[in-house]
């Protein structure tokens, strides 16, 4: 008995597999079983092309759809309606791509992933799209994927209970914080703690739900991210009342949609359909408007439109009326942010801040179509 | 291979021969599996230009980790973080293969026993938990139970002071006064004492074959000795560590986060439904001659369990045993979804800091077997000594 144990000890210590080493005579049926599977697997990893230029585009063609990473969960980025639709302001950025390719806002798969996979889907290429408010940070772009252009200029806050006697940051030494694991969000929790020379509890949970469940239940005197999210969450809270976000924002948060490393068709295509949702609120075209704008005389709307002149789309695979399918698909950019946002916004308002167009003393700009 | 000599033919046909190139021809086969797989995934990893290597280890971690047992700040390094999410599982495991043990042992024995009510609330409560899935009894215990406590302010106060809240359970610790170390040495010479003493007159009730009372005899030096030492140390050797509300927490005293008992209570009941089982059928397998043999020869029914049914049981009981050990060891990497900080949690957060995917997970897996087969190989050495000592 104890020499089979130590058998299997050093044969599975060293092989890092289980089973079949030490199987007694006779069971060779069963081996030749196992080495099947893992041929199997081999297959399917071959299958996988490493995307070089313009693999991305056409694998999306090929399929007829496109696949973005999202959520479902996050009130006015990625949720569900009453009707269980997948909707929000990340759900229809990763529609306008899909407009824009195949003129159907409806051409898309939304993968519902936790913040901890967001990294690894993006490297091995499972995604074309990974819209869900993820953070733009040197060590991503580097390990994760090219980051596009950002689509929402957010920053960490606290939300603490109205009566907790929290009023700023200085008041939070000793508190228990309910925060997001594998996220900036807990990083930049420890920075802004240990830079004051705090001591705090971090409870750490995988889950968006759990954290806040927690938080609500009274687990935590603080909980802390975007405070977009946190605007979403104070919303959704039985008494939103009851709850203050502290007017501090402790980090530079910009969400960006990224594309996987290795193809740079695909990563200009997503820019340019970003950059034409900017560009047509800036130029007043509309979801409504957009049939009528096509005949506008305004020359940069018609480029906008592909009805005079070629600026790179066809060069990037797609056709000339592209973005007016792909605004047809959603709106502009400041339509999709009202929609879920602004002042009658179906998730909750938010003041656009940073996220008005720089003509109007935001962050939000395009590079011109010419 | 040498070949055998065989007296009723050629070699391929004799058996042994057969038998050992079957086992070469599957070896050969598995390792070739193996290394087609790693090569594979090197290959492709390098393709998407994934980082495998483990330089990082060495880099900060910058993240914070809700509870360890080291002391640990976001300034530490991933290898150290790791560490203290494998101690955080261990921590886990450890206490909570010990309950489960107790509980599920009672709750077999309960299943077994006569009484009617005893062995109907064993039987619920071993169907109940036996047919839940962890996740939802972690969910529930953590969420329903431990986060429905009051808050810090209203604490429910235990004798002790012993602090109940939201926050965790504080209790009331001790340190060592100076003084103490007299104490410490009264109490450390009480247990050896009381050992010999125990030793020394069960041996003698055997060669004199009556009475010598060594189970009193010891609990009296073992209570005795140390109380000596207590008034000889100033009658206060420990000085008591209070947990005090300050701001929003509990500061001092010794603490139990509700992420680690929801977790400890979750596994426990849990994994006793199924040790319970699993003592109800090793007590089942012996044989009821032996029962009756033991009460004909006069024994009492403490000493037919213990000195009867329970040796013979183990033998049936221990391997089971040892695969619940193990699940309820794996089964912590739950944890994960109700923010205990265990190795898997902490793995997770590094996949997502430093972006190395492959080699956490690797590693990840890595410790999880090495703590399985560090289990399984001692409870197999016990299974082989129990074995050894029944023939």
């Amino acid at each position: 008995m104890t020499r089979k144990t130590t058998l299997m000890f050093a044969g599975l210590l060293a092989l890092a597999l289980t089973l079949g080493a030490c199987a007694p005579t006779g069971e060779t049926v069963e081996v030749t079983r196992i080495v099947e599977v893992e041929v199997a697997g081999e297959t399917m990893v071959e299958q996988i092309p490493a995307p070089g230029y313009g693999e991305i585009l056409a694998r999306v063609q090929a399929r007829g759809r496109l696949i973005c990473a999202g959520r479902t969960d996050l009130l006015g980025f990625g949720y569900l309606d009453d009707d269980g639709r997948n909707i929000g302001m990340d759900i229809d950025l990763c529609r306008a791509i899909a407009g824009a390719i195949f003129g159907d806002g409806e051409a898309i798969e939304i993968v519902a992933i936790s913040a901890a996979e967001r990294g690894p889907i993006l490297q091995t290429g499972e995604v074309d799209v990974l819209i869900r408010n993820v953070t733009w940070t040197s060590s991503r772009e580097a390990q994760w994927g090219n980051f596009t252009t950002v689509t929402f200029y957010d920053g960490q806050g606290y939300m603490v209970r109205t009566d907790s006697g929290i009023e700023s940051q200085e008041d939070m030494d000793g508190a228990s914080v309910c925060v997001t694991g594998g996220t900036t969000t807990a990083q930049n929790l420890a920075d802004d703690f240990r830079q004051r020379g705090f001591e705090y509890e971090a409870v750490i949970f995988e889950d968006t739900a759990s954290v806040y469940g927690a938080y609500f239940d009274g687990r935590c005197d603080v909980t802390t991210s975007d405070k977009s999210q946190l605007a979403a969450i104070r919303a959704g809270a039985d008494d939103p009342d009851a709850h203050i976000i502290l007017e501090p924002t402790i980090s530079k948060e910009p969400l960006t949609p990224a594309v996987p490393h290795g193809d740079d068709q695909w990563l200009d295509i997503v820019k340019l359909v970003m950059y034409g949702l900017v560009n047509a609120e800036e130029l007043g075209v509309t979801q409504a408007n957009v049939g009528d704008m096509m005949a506008s005389d305004q020359i940069p709307v018609r480029r906008l439109l592909g009805e005079e002149g070629e600026w790179g789309y066809t060069d990037l695979g797609l056709s000339a009326d592209a973005l007016a399918n792909a605004i047809k698909a959603v709106g502009n950019y400041g339509e999709i942010y009202d929609r879920y946002m602004g002042p009658n916004g179906i998730a909750f308002t938010l003041p656009r801040g940073l996220n008005e167009l720089w003509s109007n003393g935001g962050l939000i700009y395009a590079p011109p179509v010419k | 291979m040498a070949r055998v000599s065989s007296a009723t033919g050629a070699f391929w046909r004799d058996e042994r021969v057969l038998r050992a190139a079957a086992q070469i021809v599957s070896a050969v086969l598995v390792l070739a599996a193996i290394a087609w797989t790693v090569l594979n995934l090197l290959e492709a990893a390098e393709r998407r230009g994934i980082a495998l290597s483990f330089g990082f280890i060495n880099l900060p971690a910058e993240f914070p980790i809700s509870e360890s047992i080291l002391p640990y700040d976001p300034s530490k390094t991933f290898g150290f973080a790791f560490l203290v999410g494998v101690l955080n599982t261990l921590k886990v495991a450890v206490i909570g293969v010990v309950l489960a043990t107790i509980l599920g042992t009672i709750l077999g024995l309960a299943r077994l026993s006569s009484n009617w009510l005893v062995n109907r609330i064993a039987l619920v409560y071993i169907e109940l938990h036996r047919n839940i899935p962890l996740l939802v009894l972690l969910f529930l215990w953590y969420f329903a139970v431990f986060n429905k406590l009051p808050s810090p302010k209203d604490s429910v106060v235990l004798p002790g002071p012993i602090f109940l809240s939201q926050r965790g359970l504080y209790i009331t610790s001790a340190r060592l006064a100076p003084s103490g170390l007299i104490f410490l040495f009264a109490l450390g010479l009480g247990v050896v004492l009381a050992i010999v003493a125990w030793v020394v007159l069960r041996r003698k009730r055997e060669q004199l074959g009556r009475p010598t009372y060594y189970a009193g005899v010891s609990l009296a030096i073992l209570l005795l000795v140390p109380a000596l030492g207590w008034v000889a140390s100033g009658g206060n050797p420990l000085v008591l560590d209070v947990p005090v509300l300050e701001g929003f927490n509990f500061k001092g005293g010794l603490r139990l986060t509700p992420e680690f008992g929801a977790m400890l209570v979750g596994l426990v009941t849990y994994t006793a439904a199924f040790i319970a089982e699993v003592v109800r059928s090793g007590i089942q397998a012996v044989d009821r001659g032996q029962v009756e043999a033991a009460r004909s020869v006069g024994l009492g029914s403490m000493q037919i369990l213990t000195l009867v049914i329970l040796p013979q049981a183990m033998r049936v009981i221990t391997p089971p045993l040892i695969s619940q050990y193990l699940n309820l060891t794996k089964n912590s990497s739950l944890a994960v979804a109700i923010g205990y900080a265990d190795l898997f949690n902490v793995g997770r957060t590094m996949i997502n800091q430093s972006g190395r995917a492959v080699p956490i997970f690797g590693m990840i897996m890595a410790t999880y077997l090495l703590m399985s087969l560090i289990t399984s190989l001692i409870l197999n050495l016990y299974n082989r000594r129990i074995l050894r000592v029944e023939r």
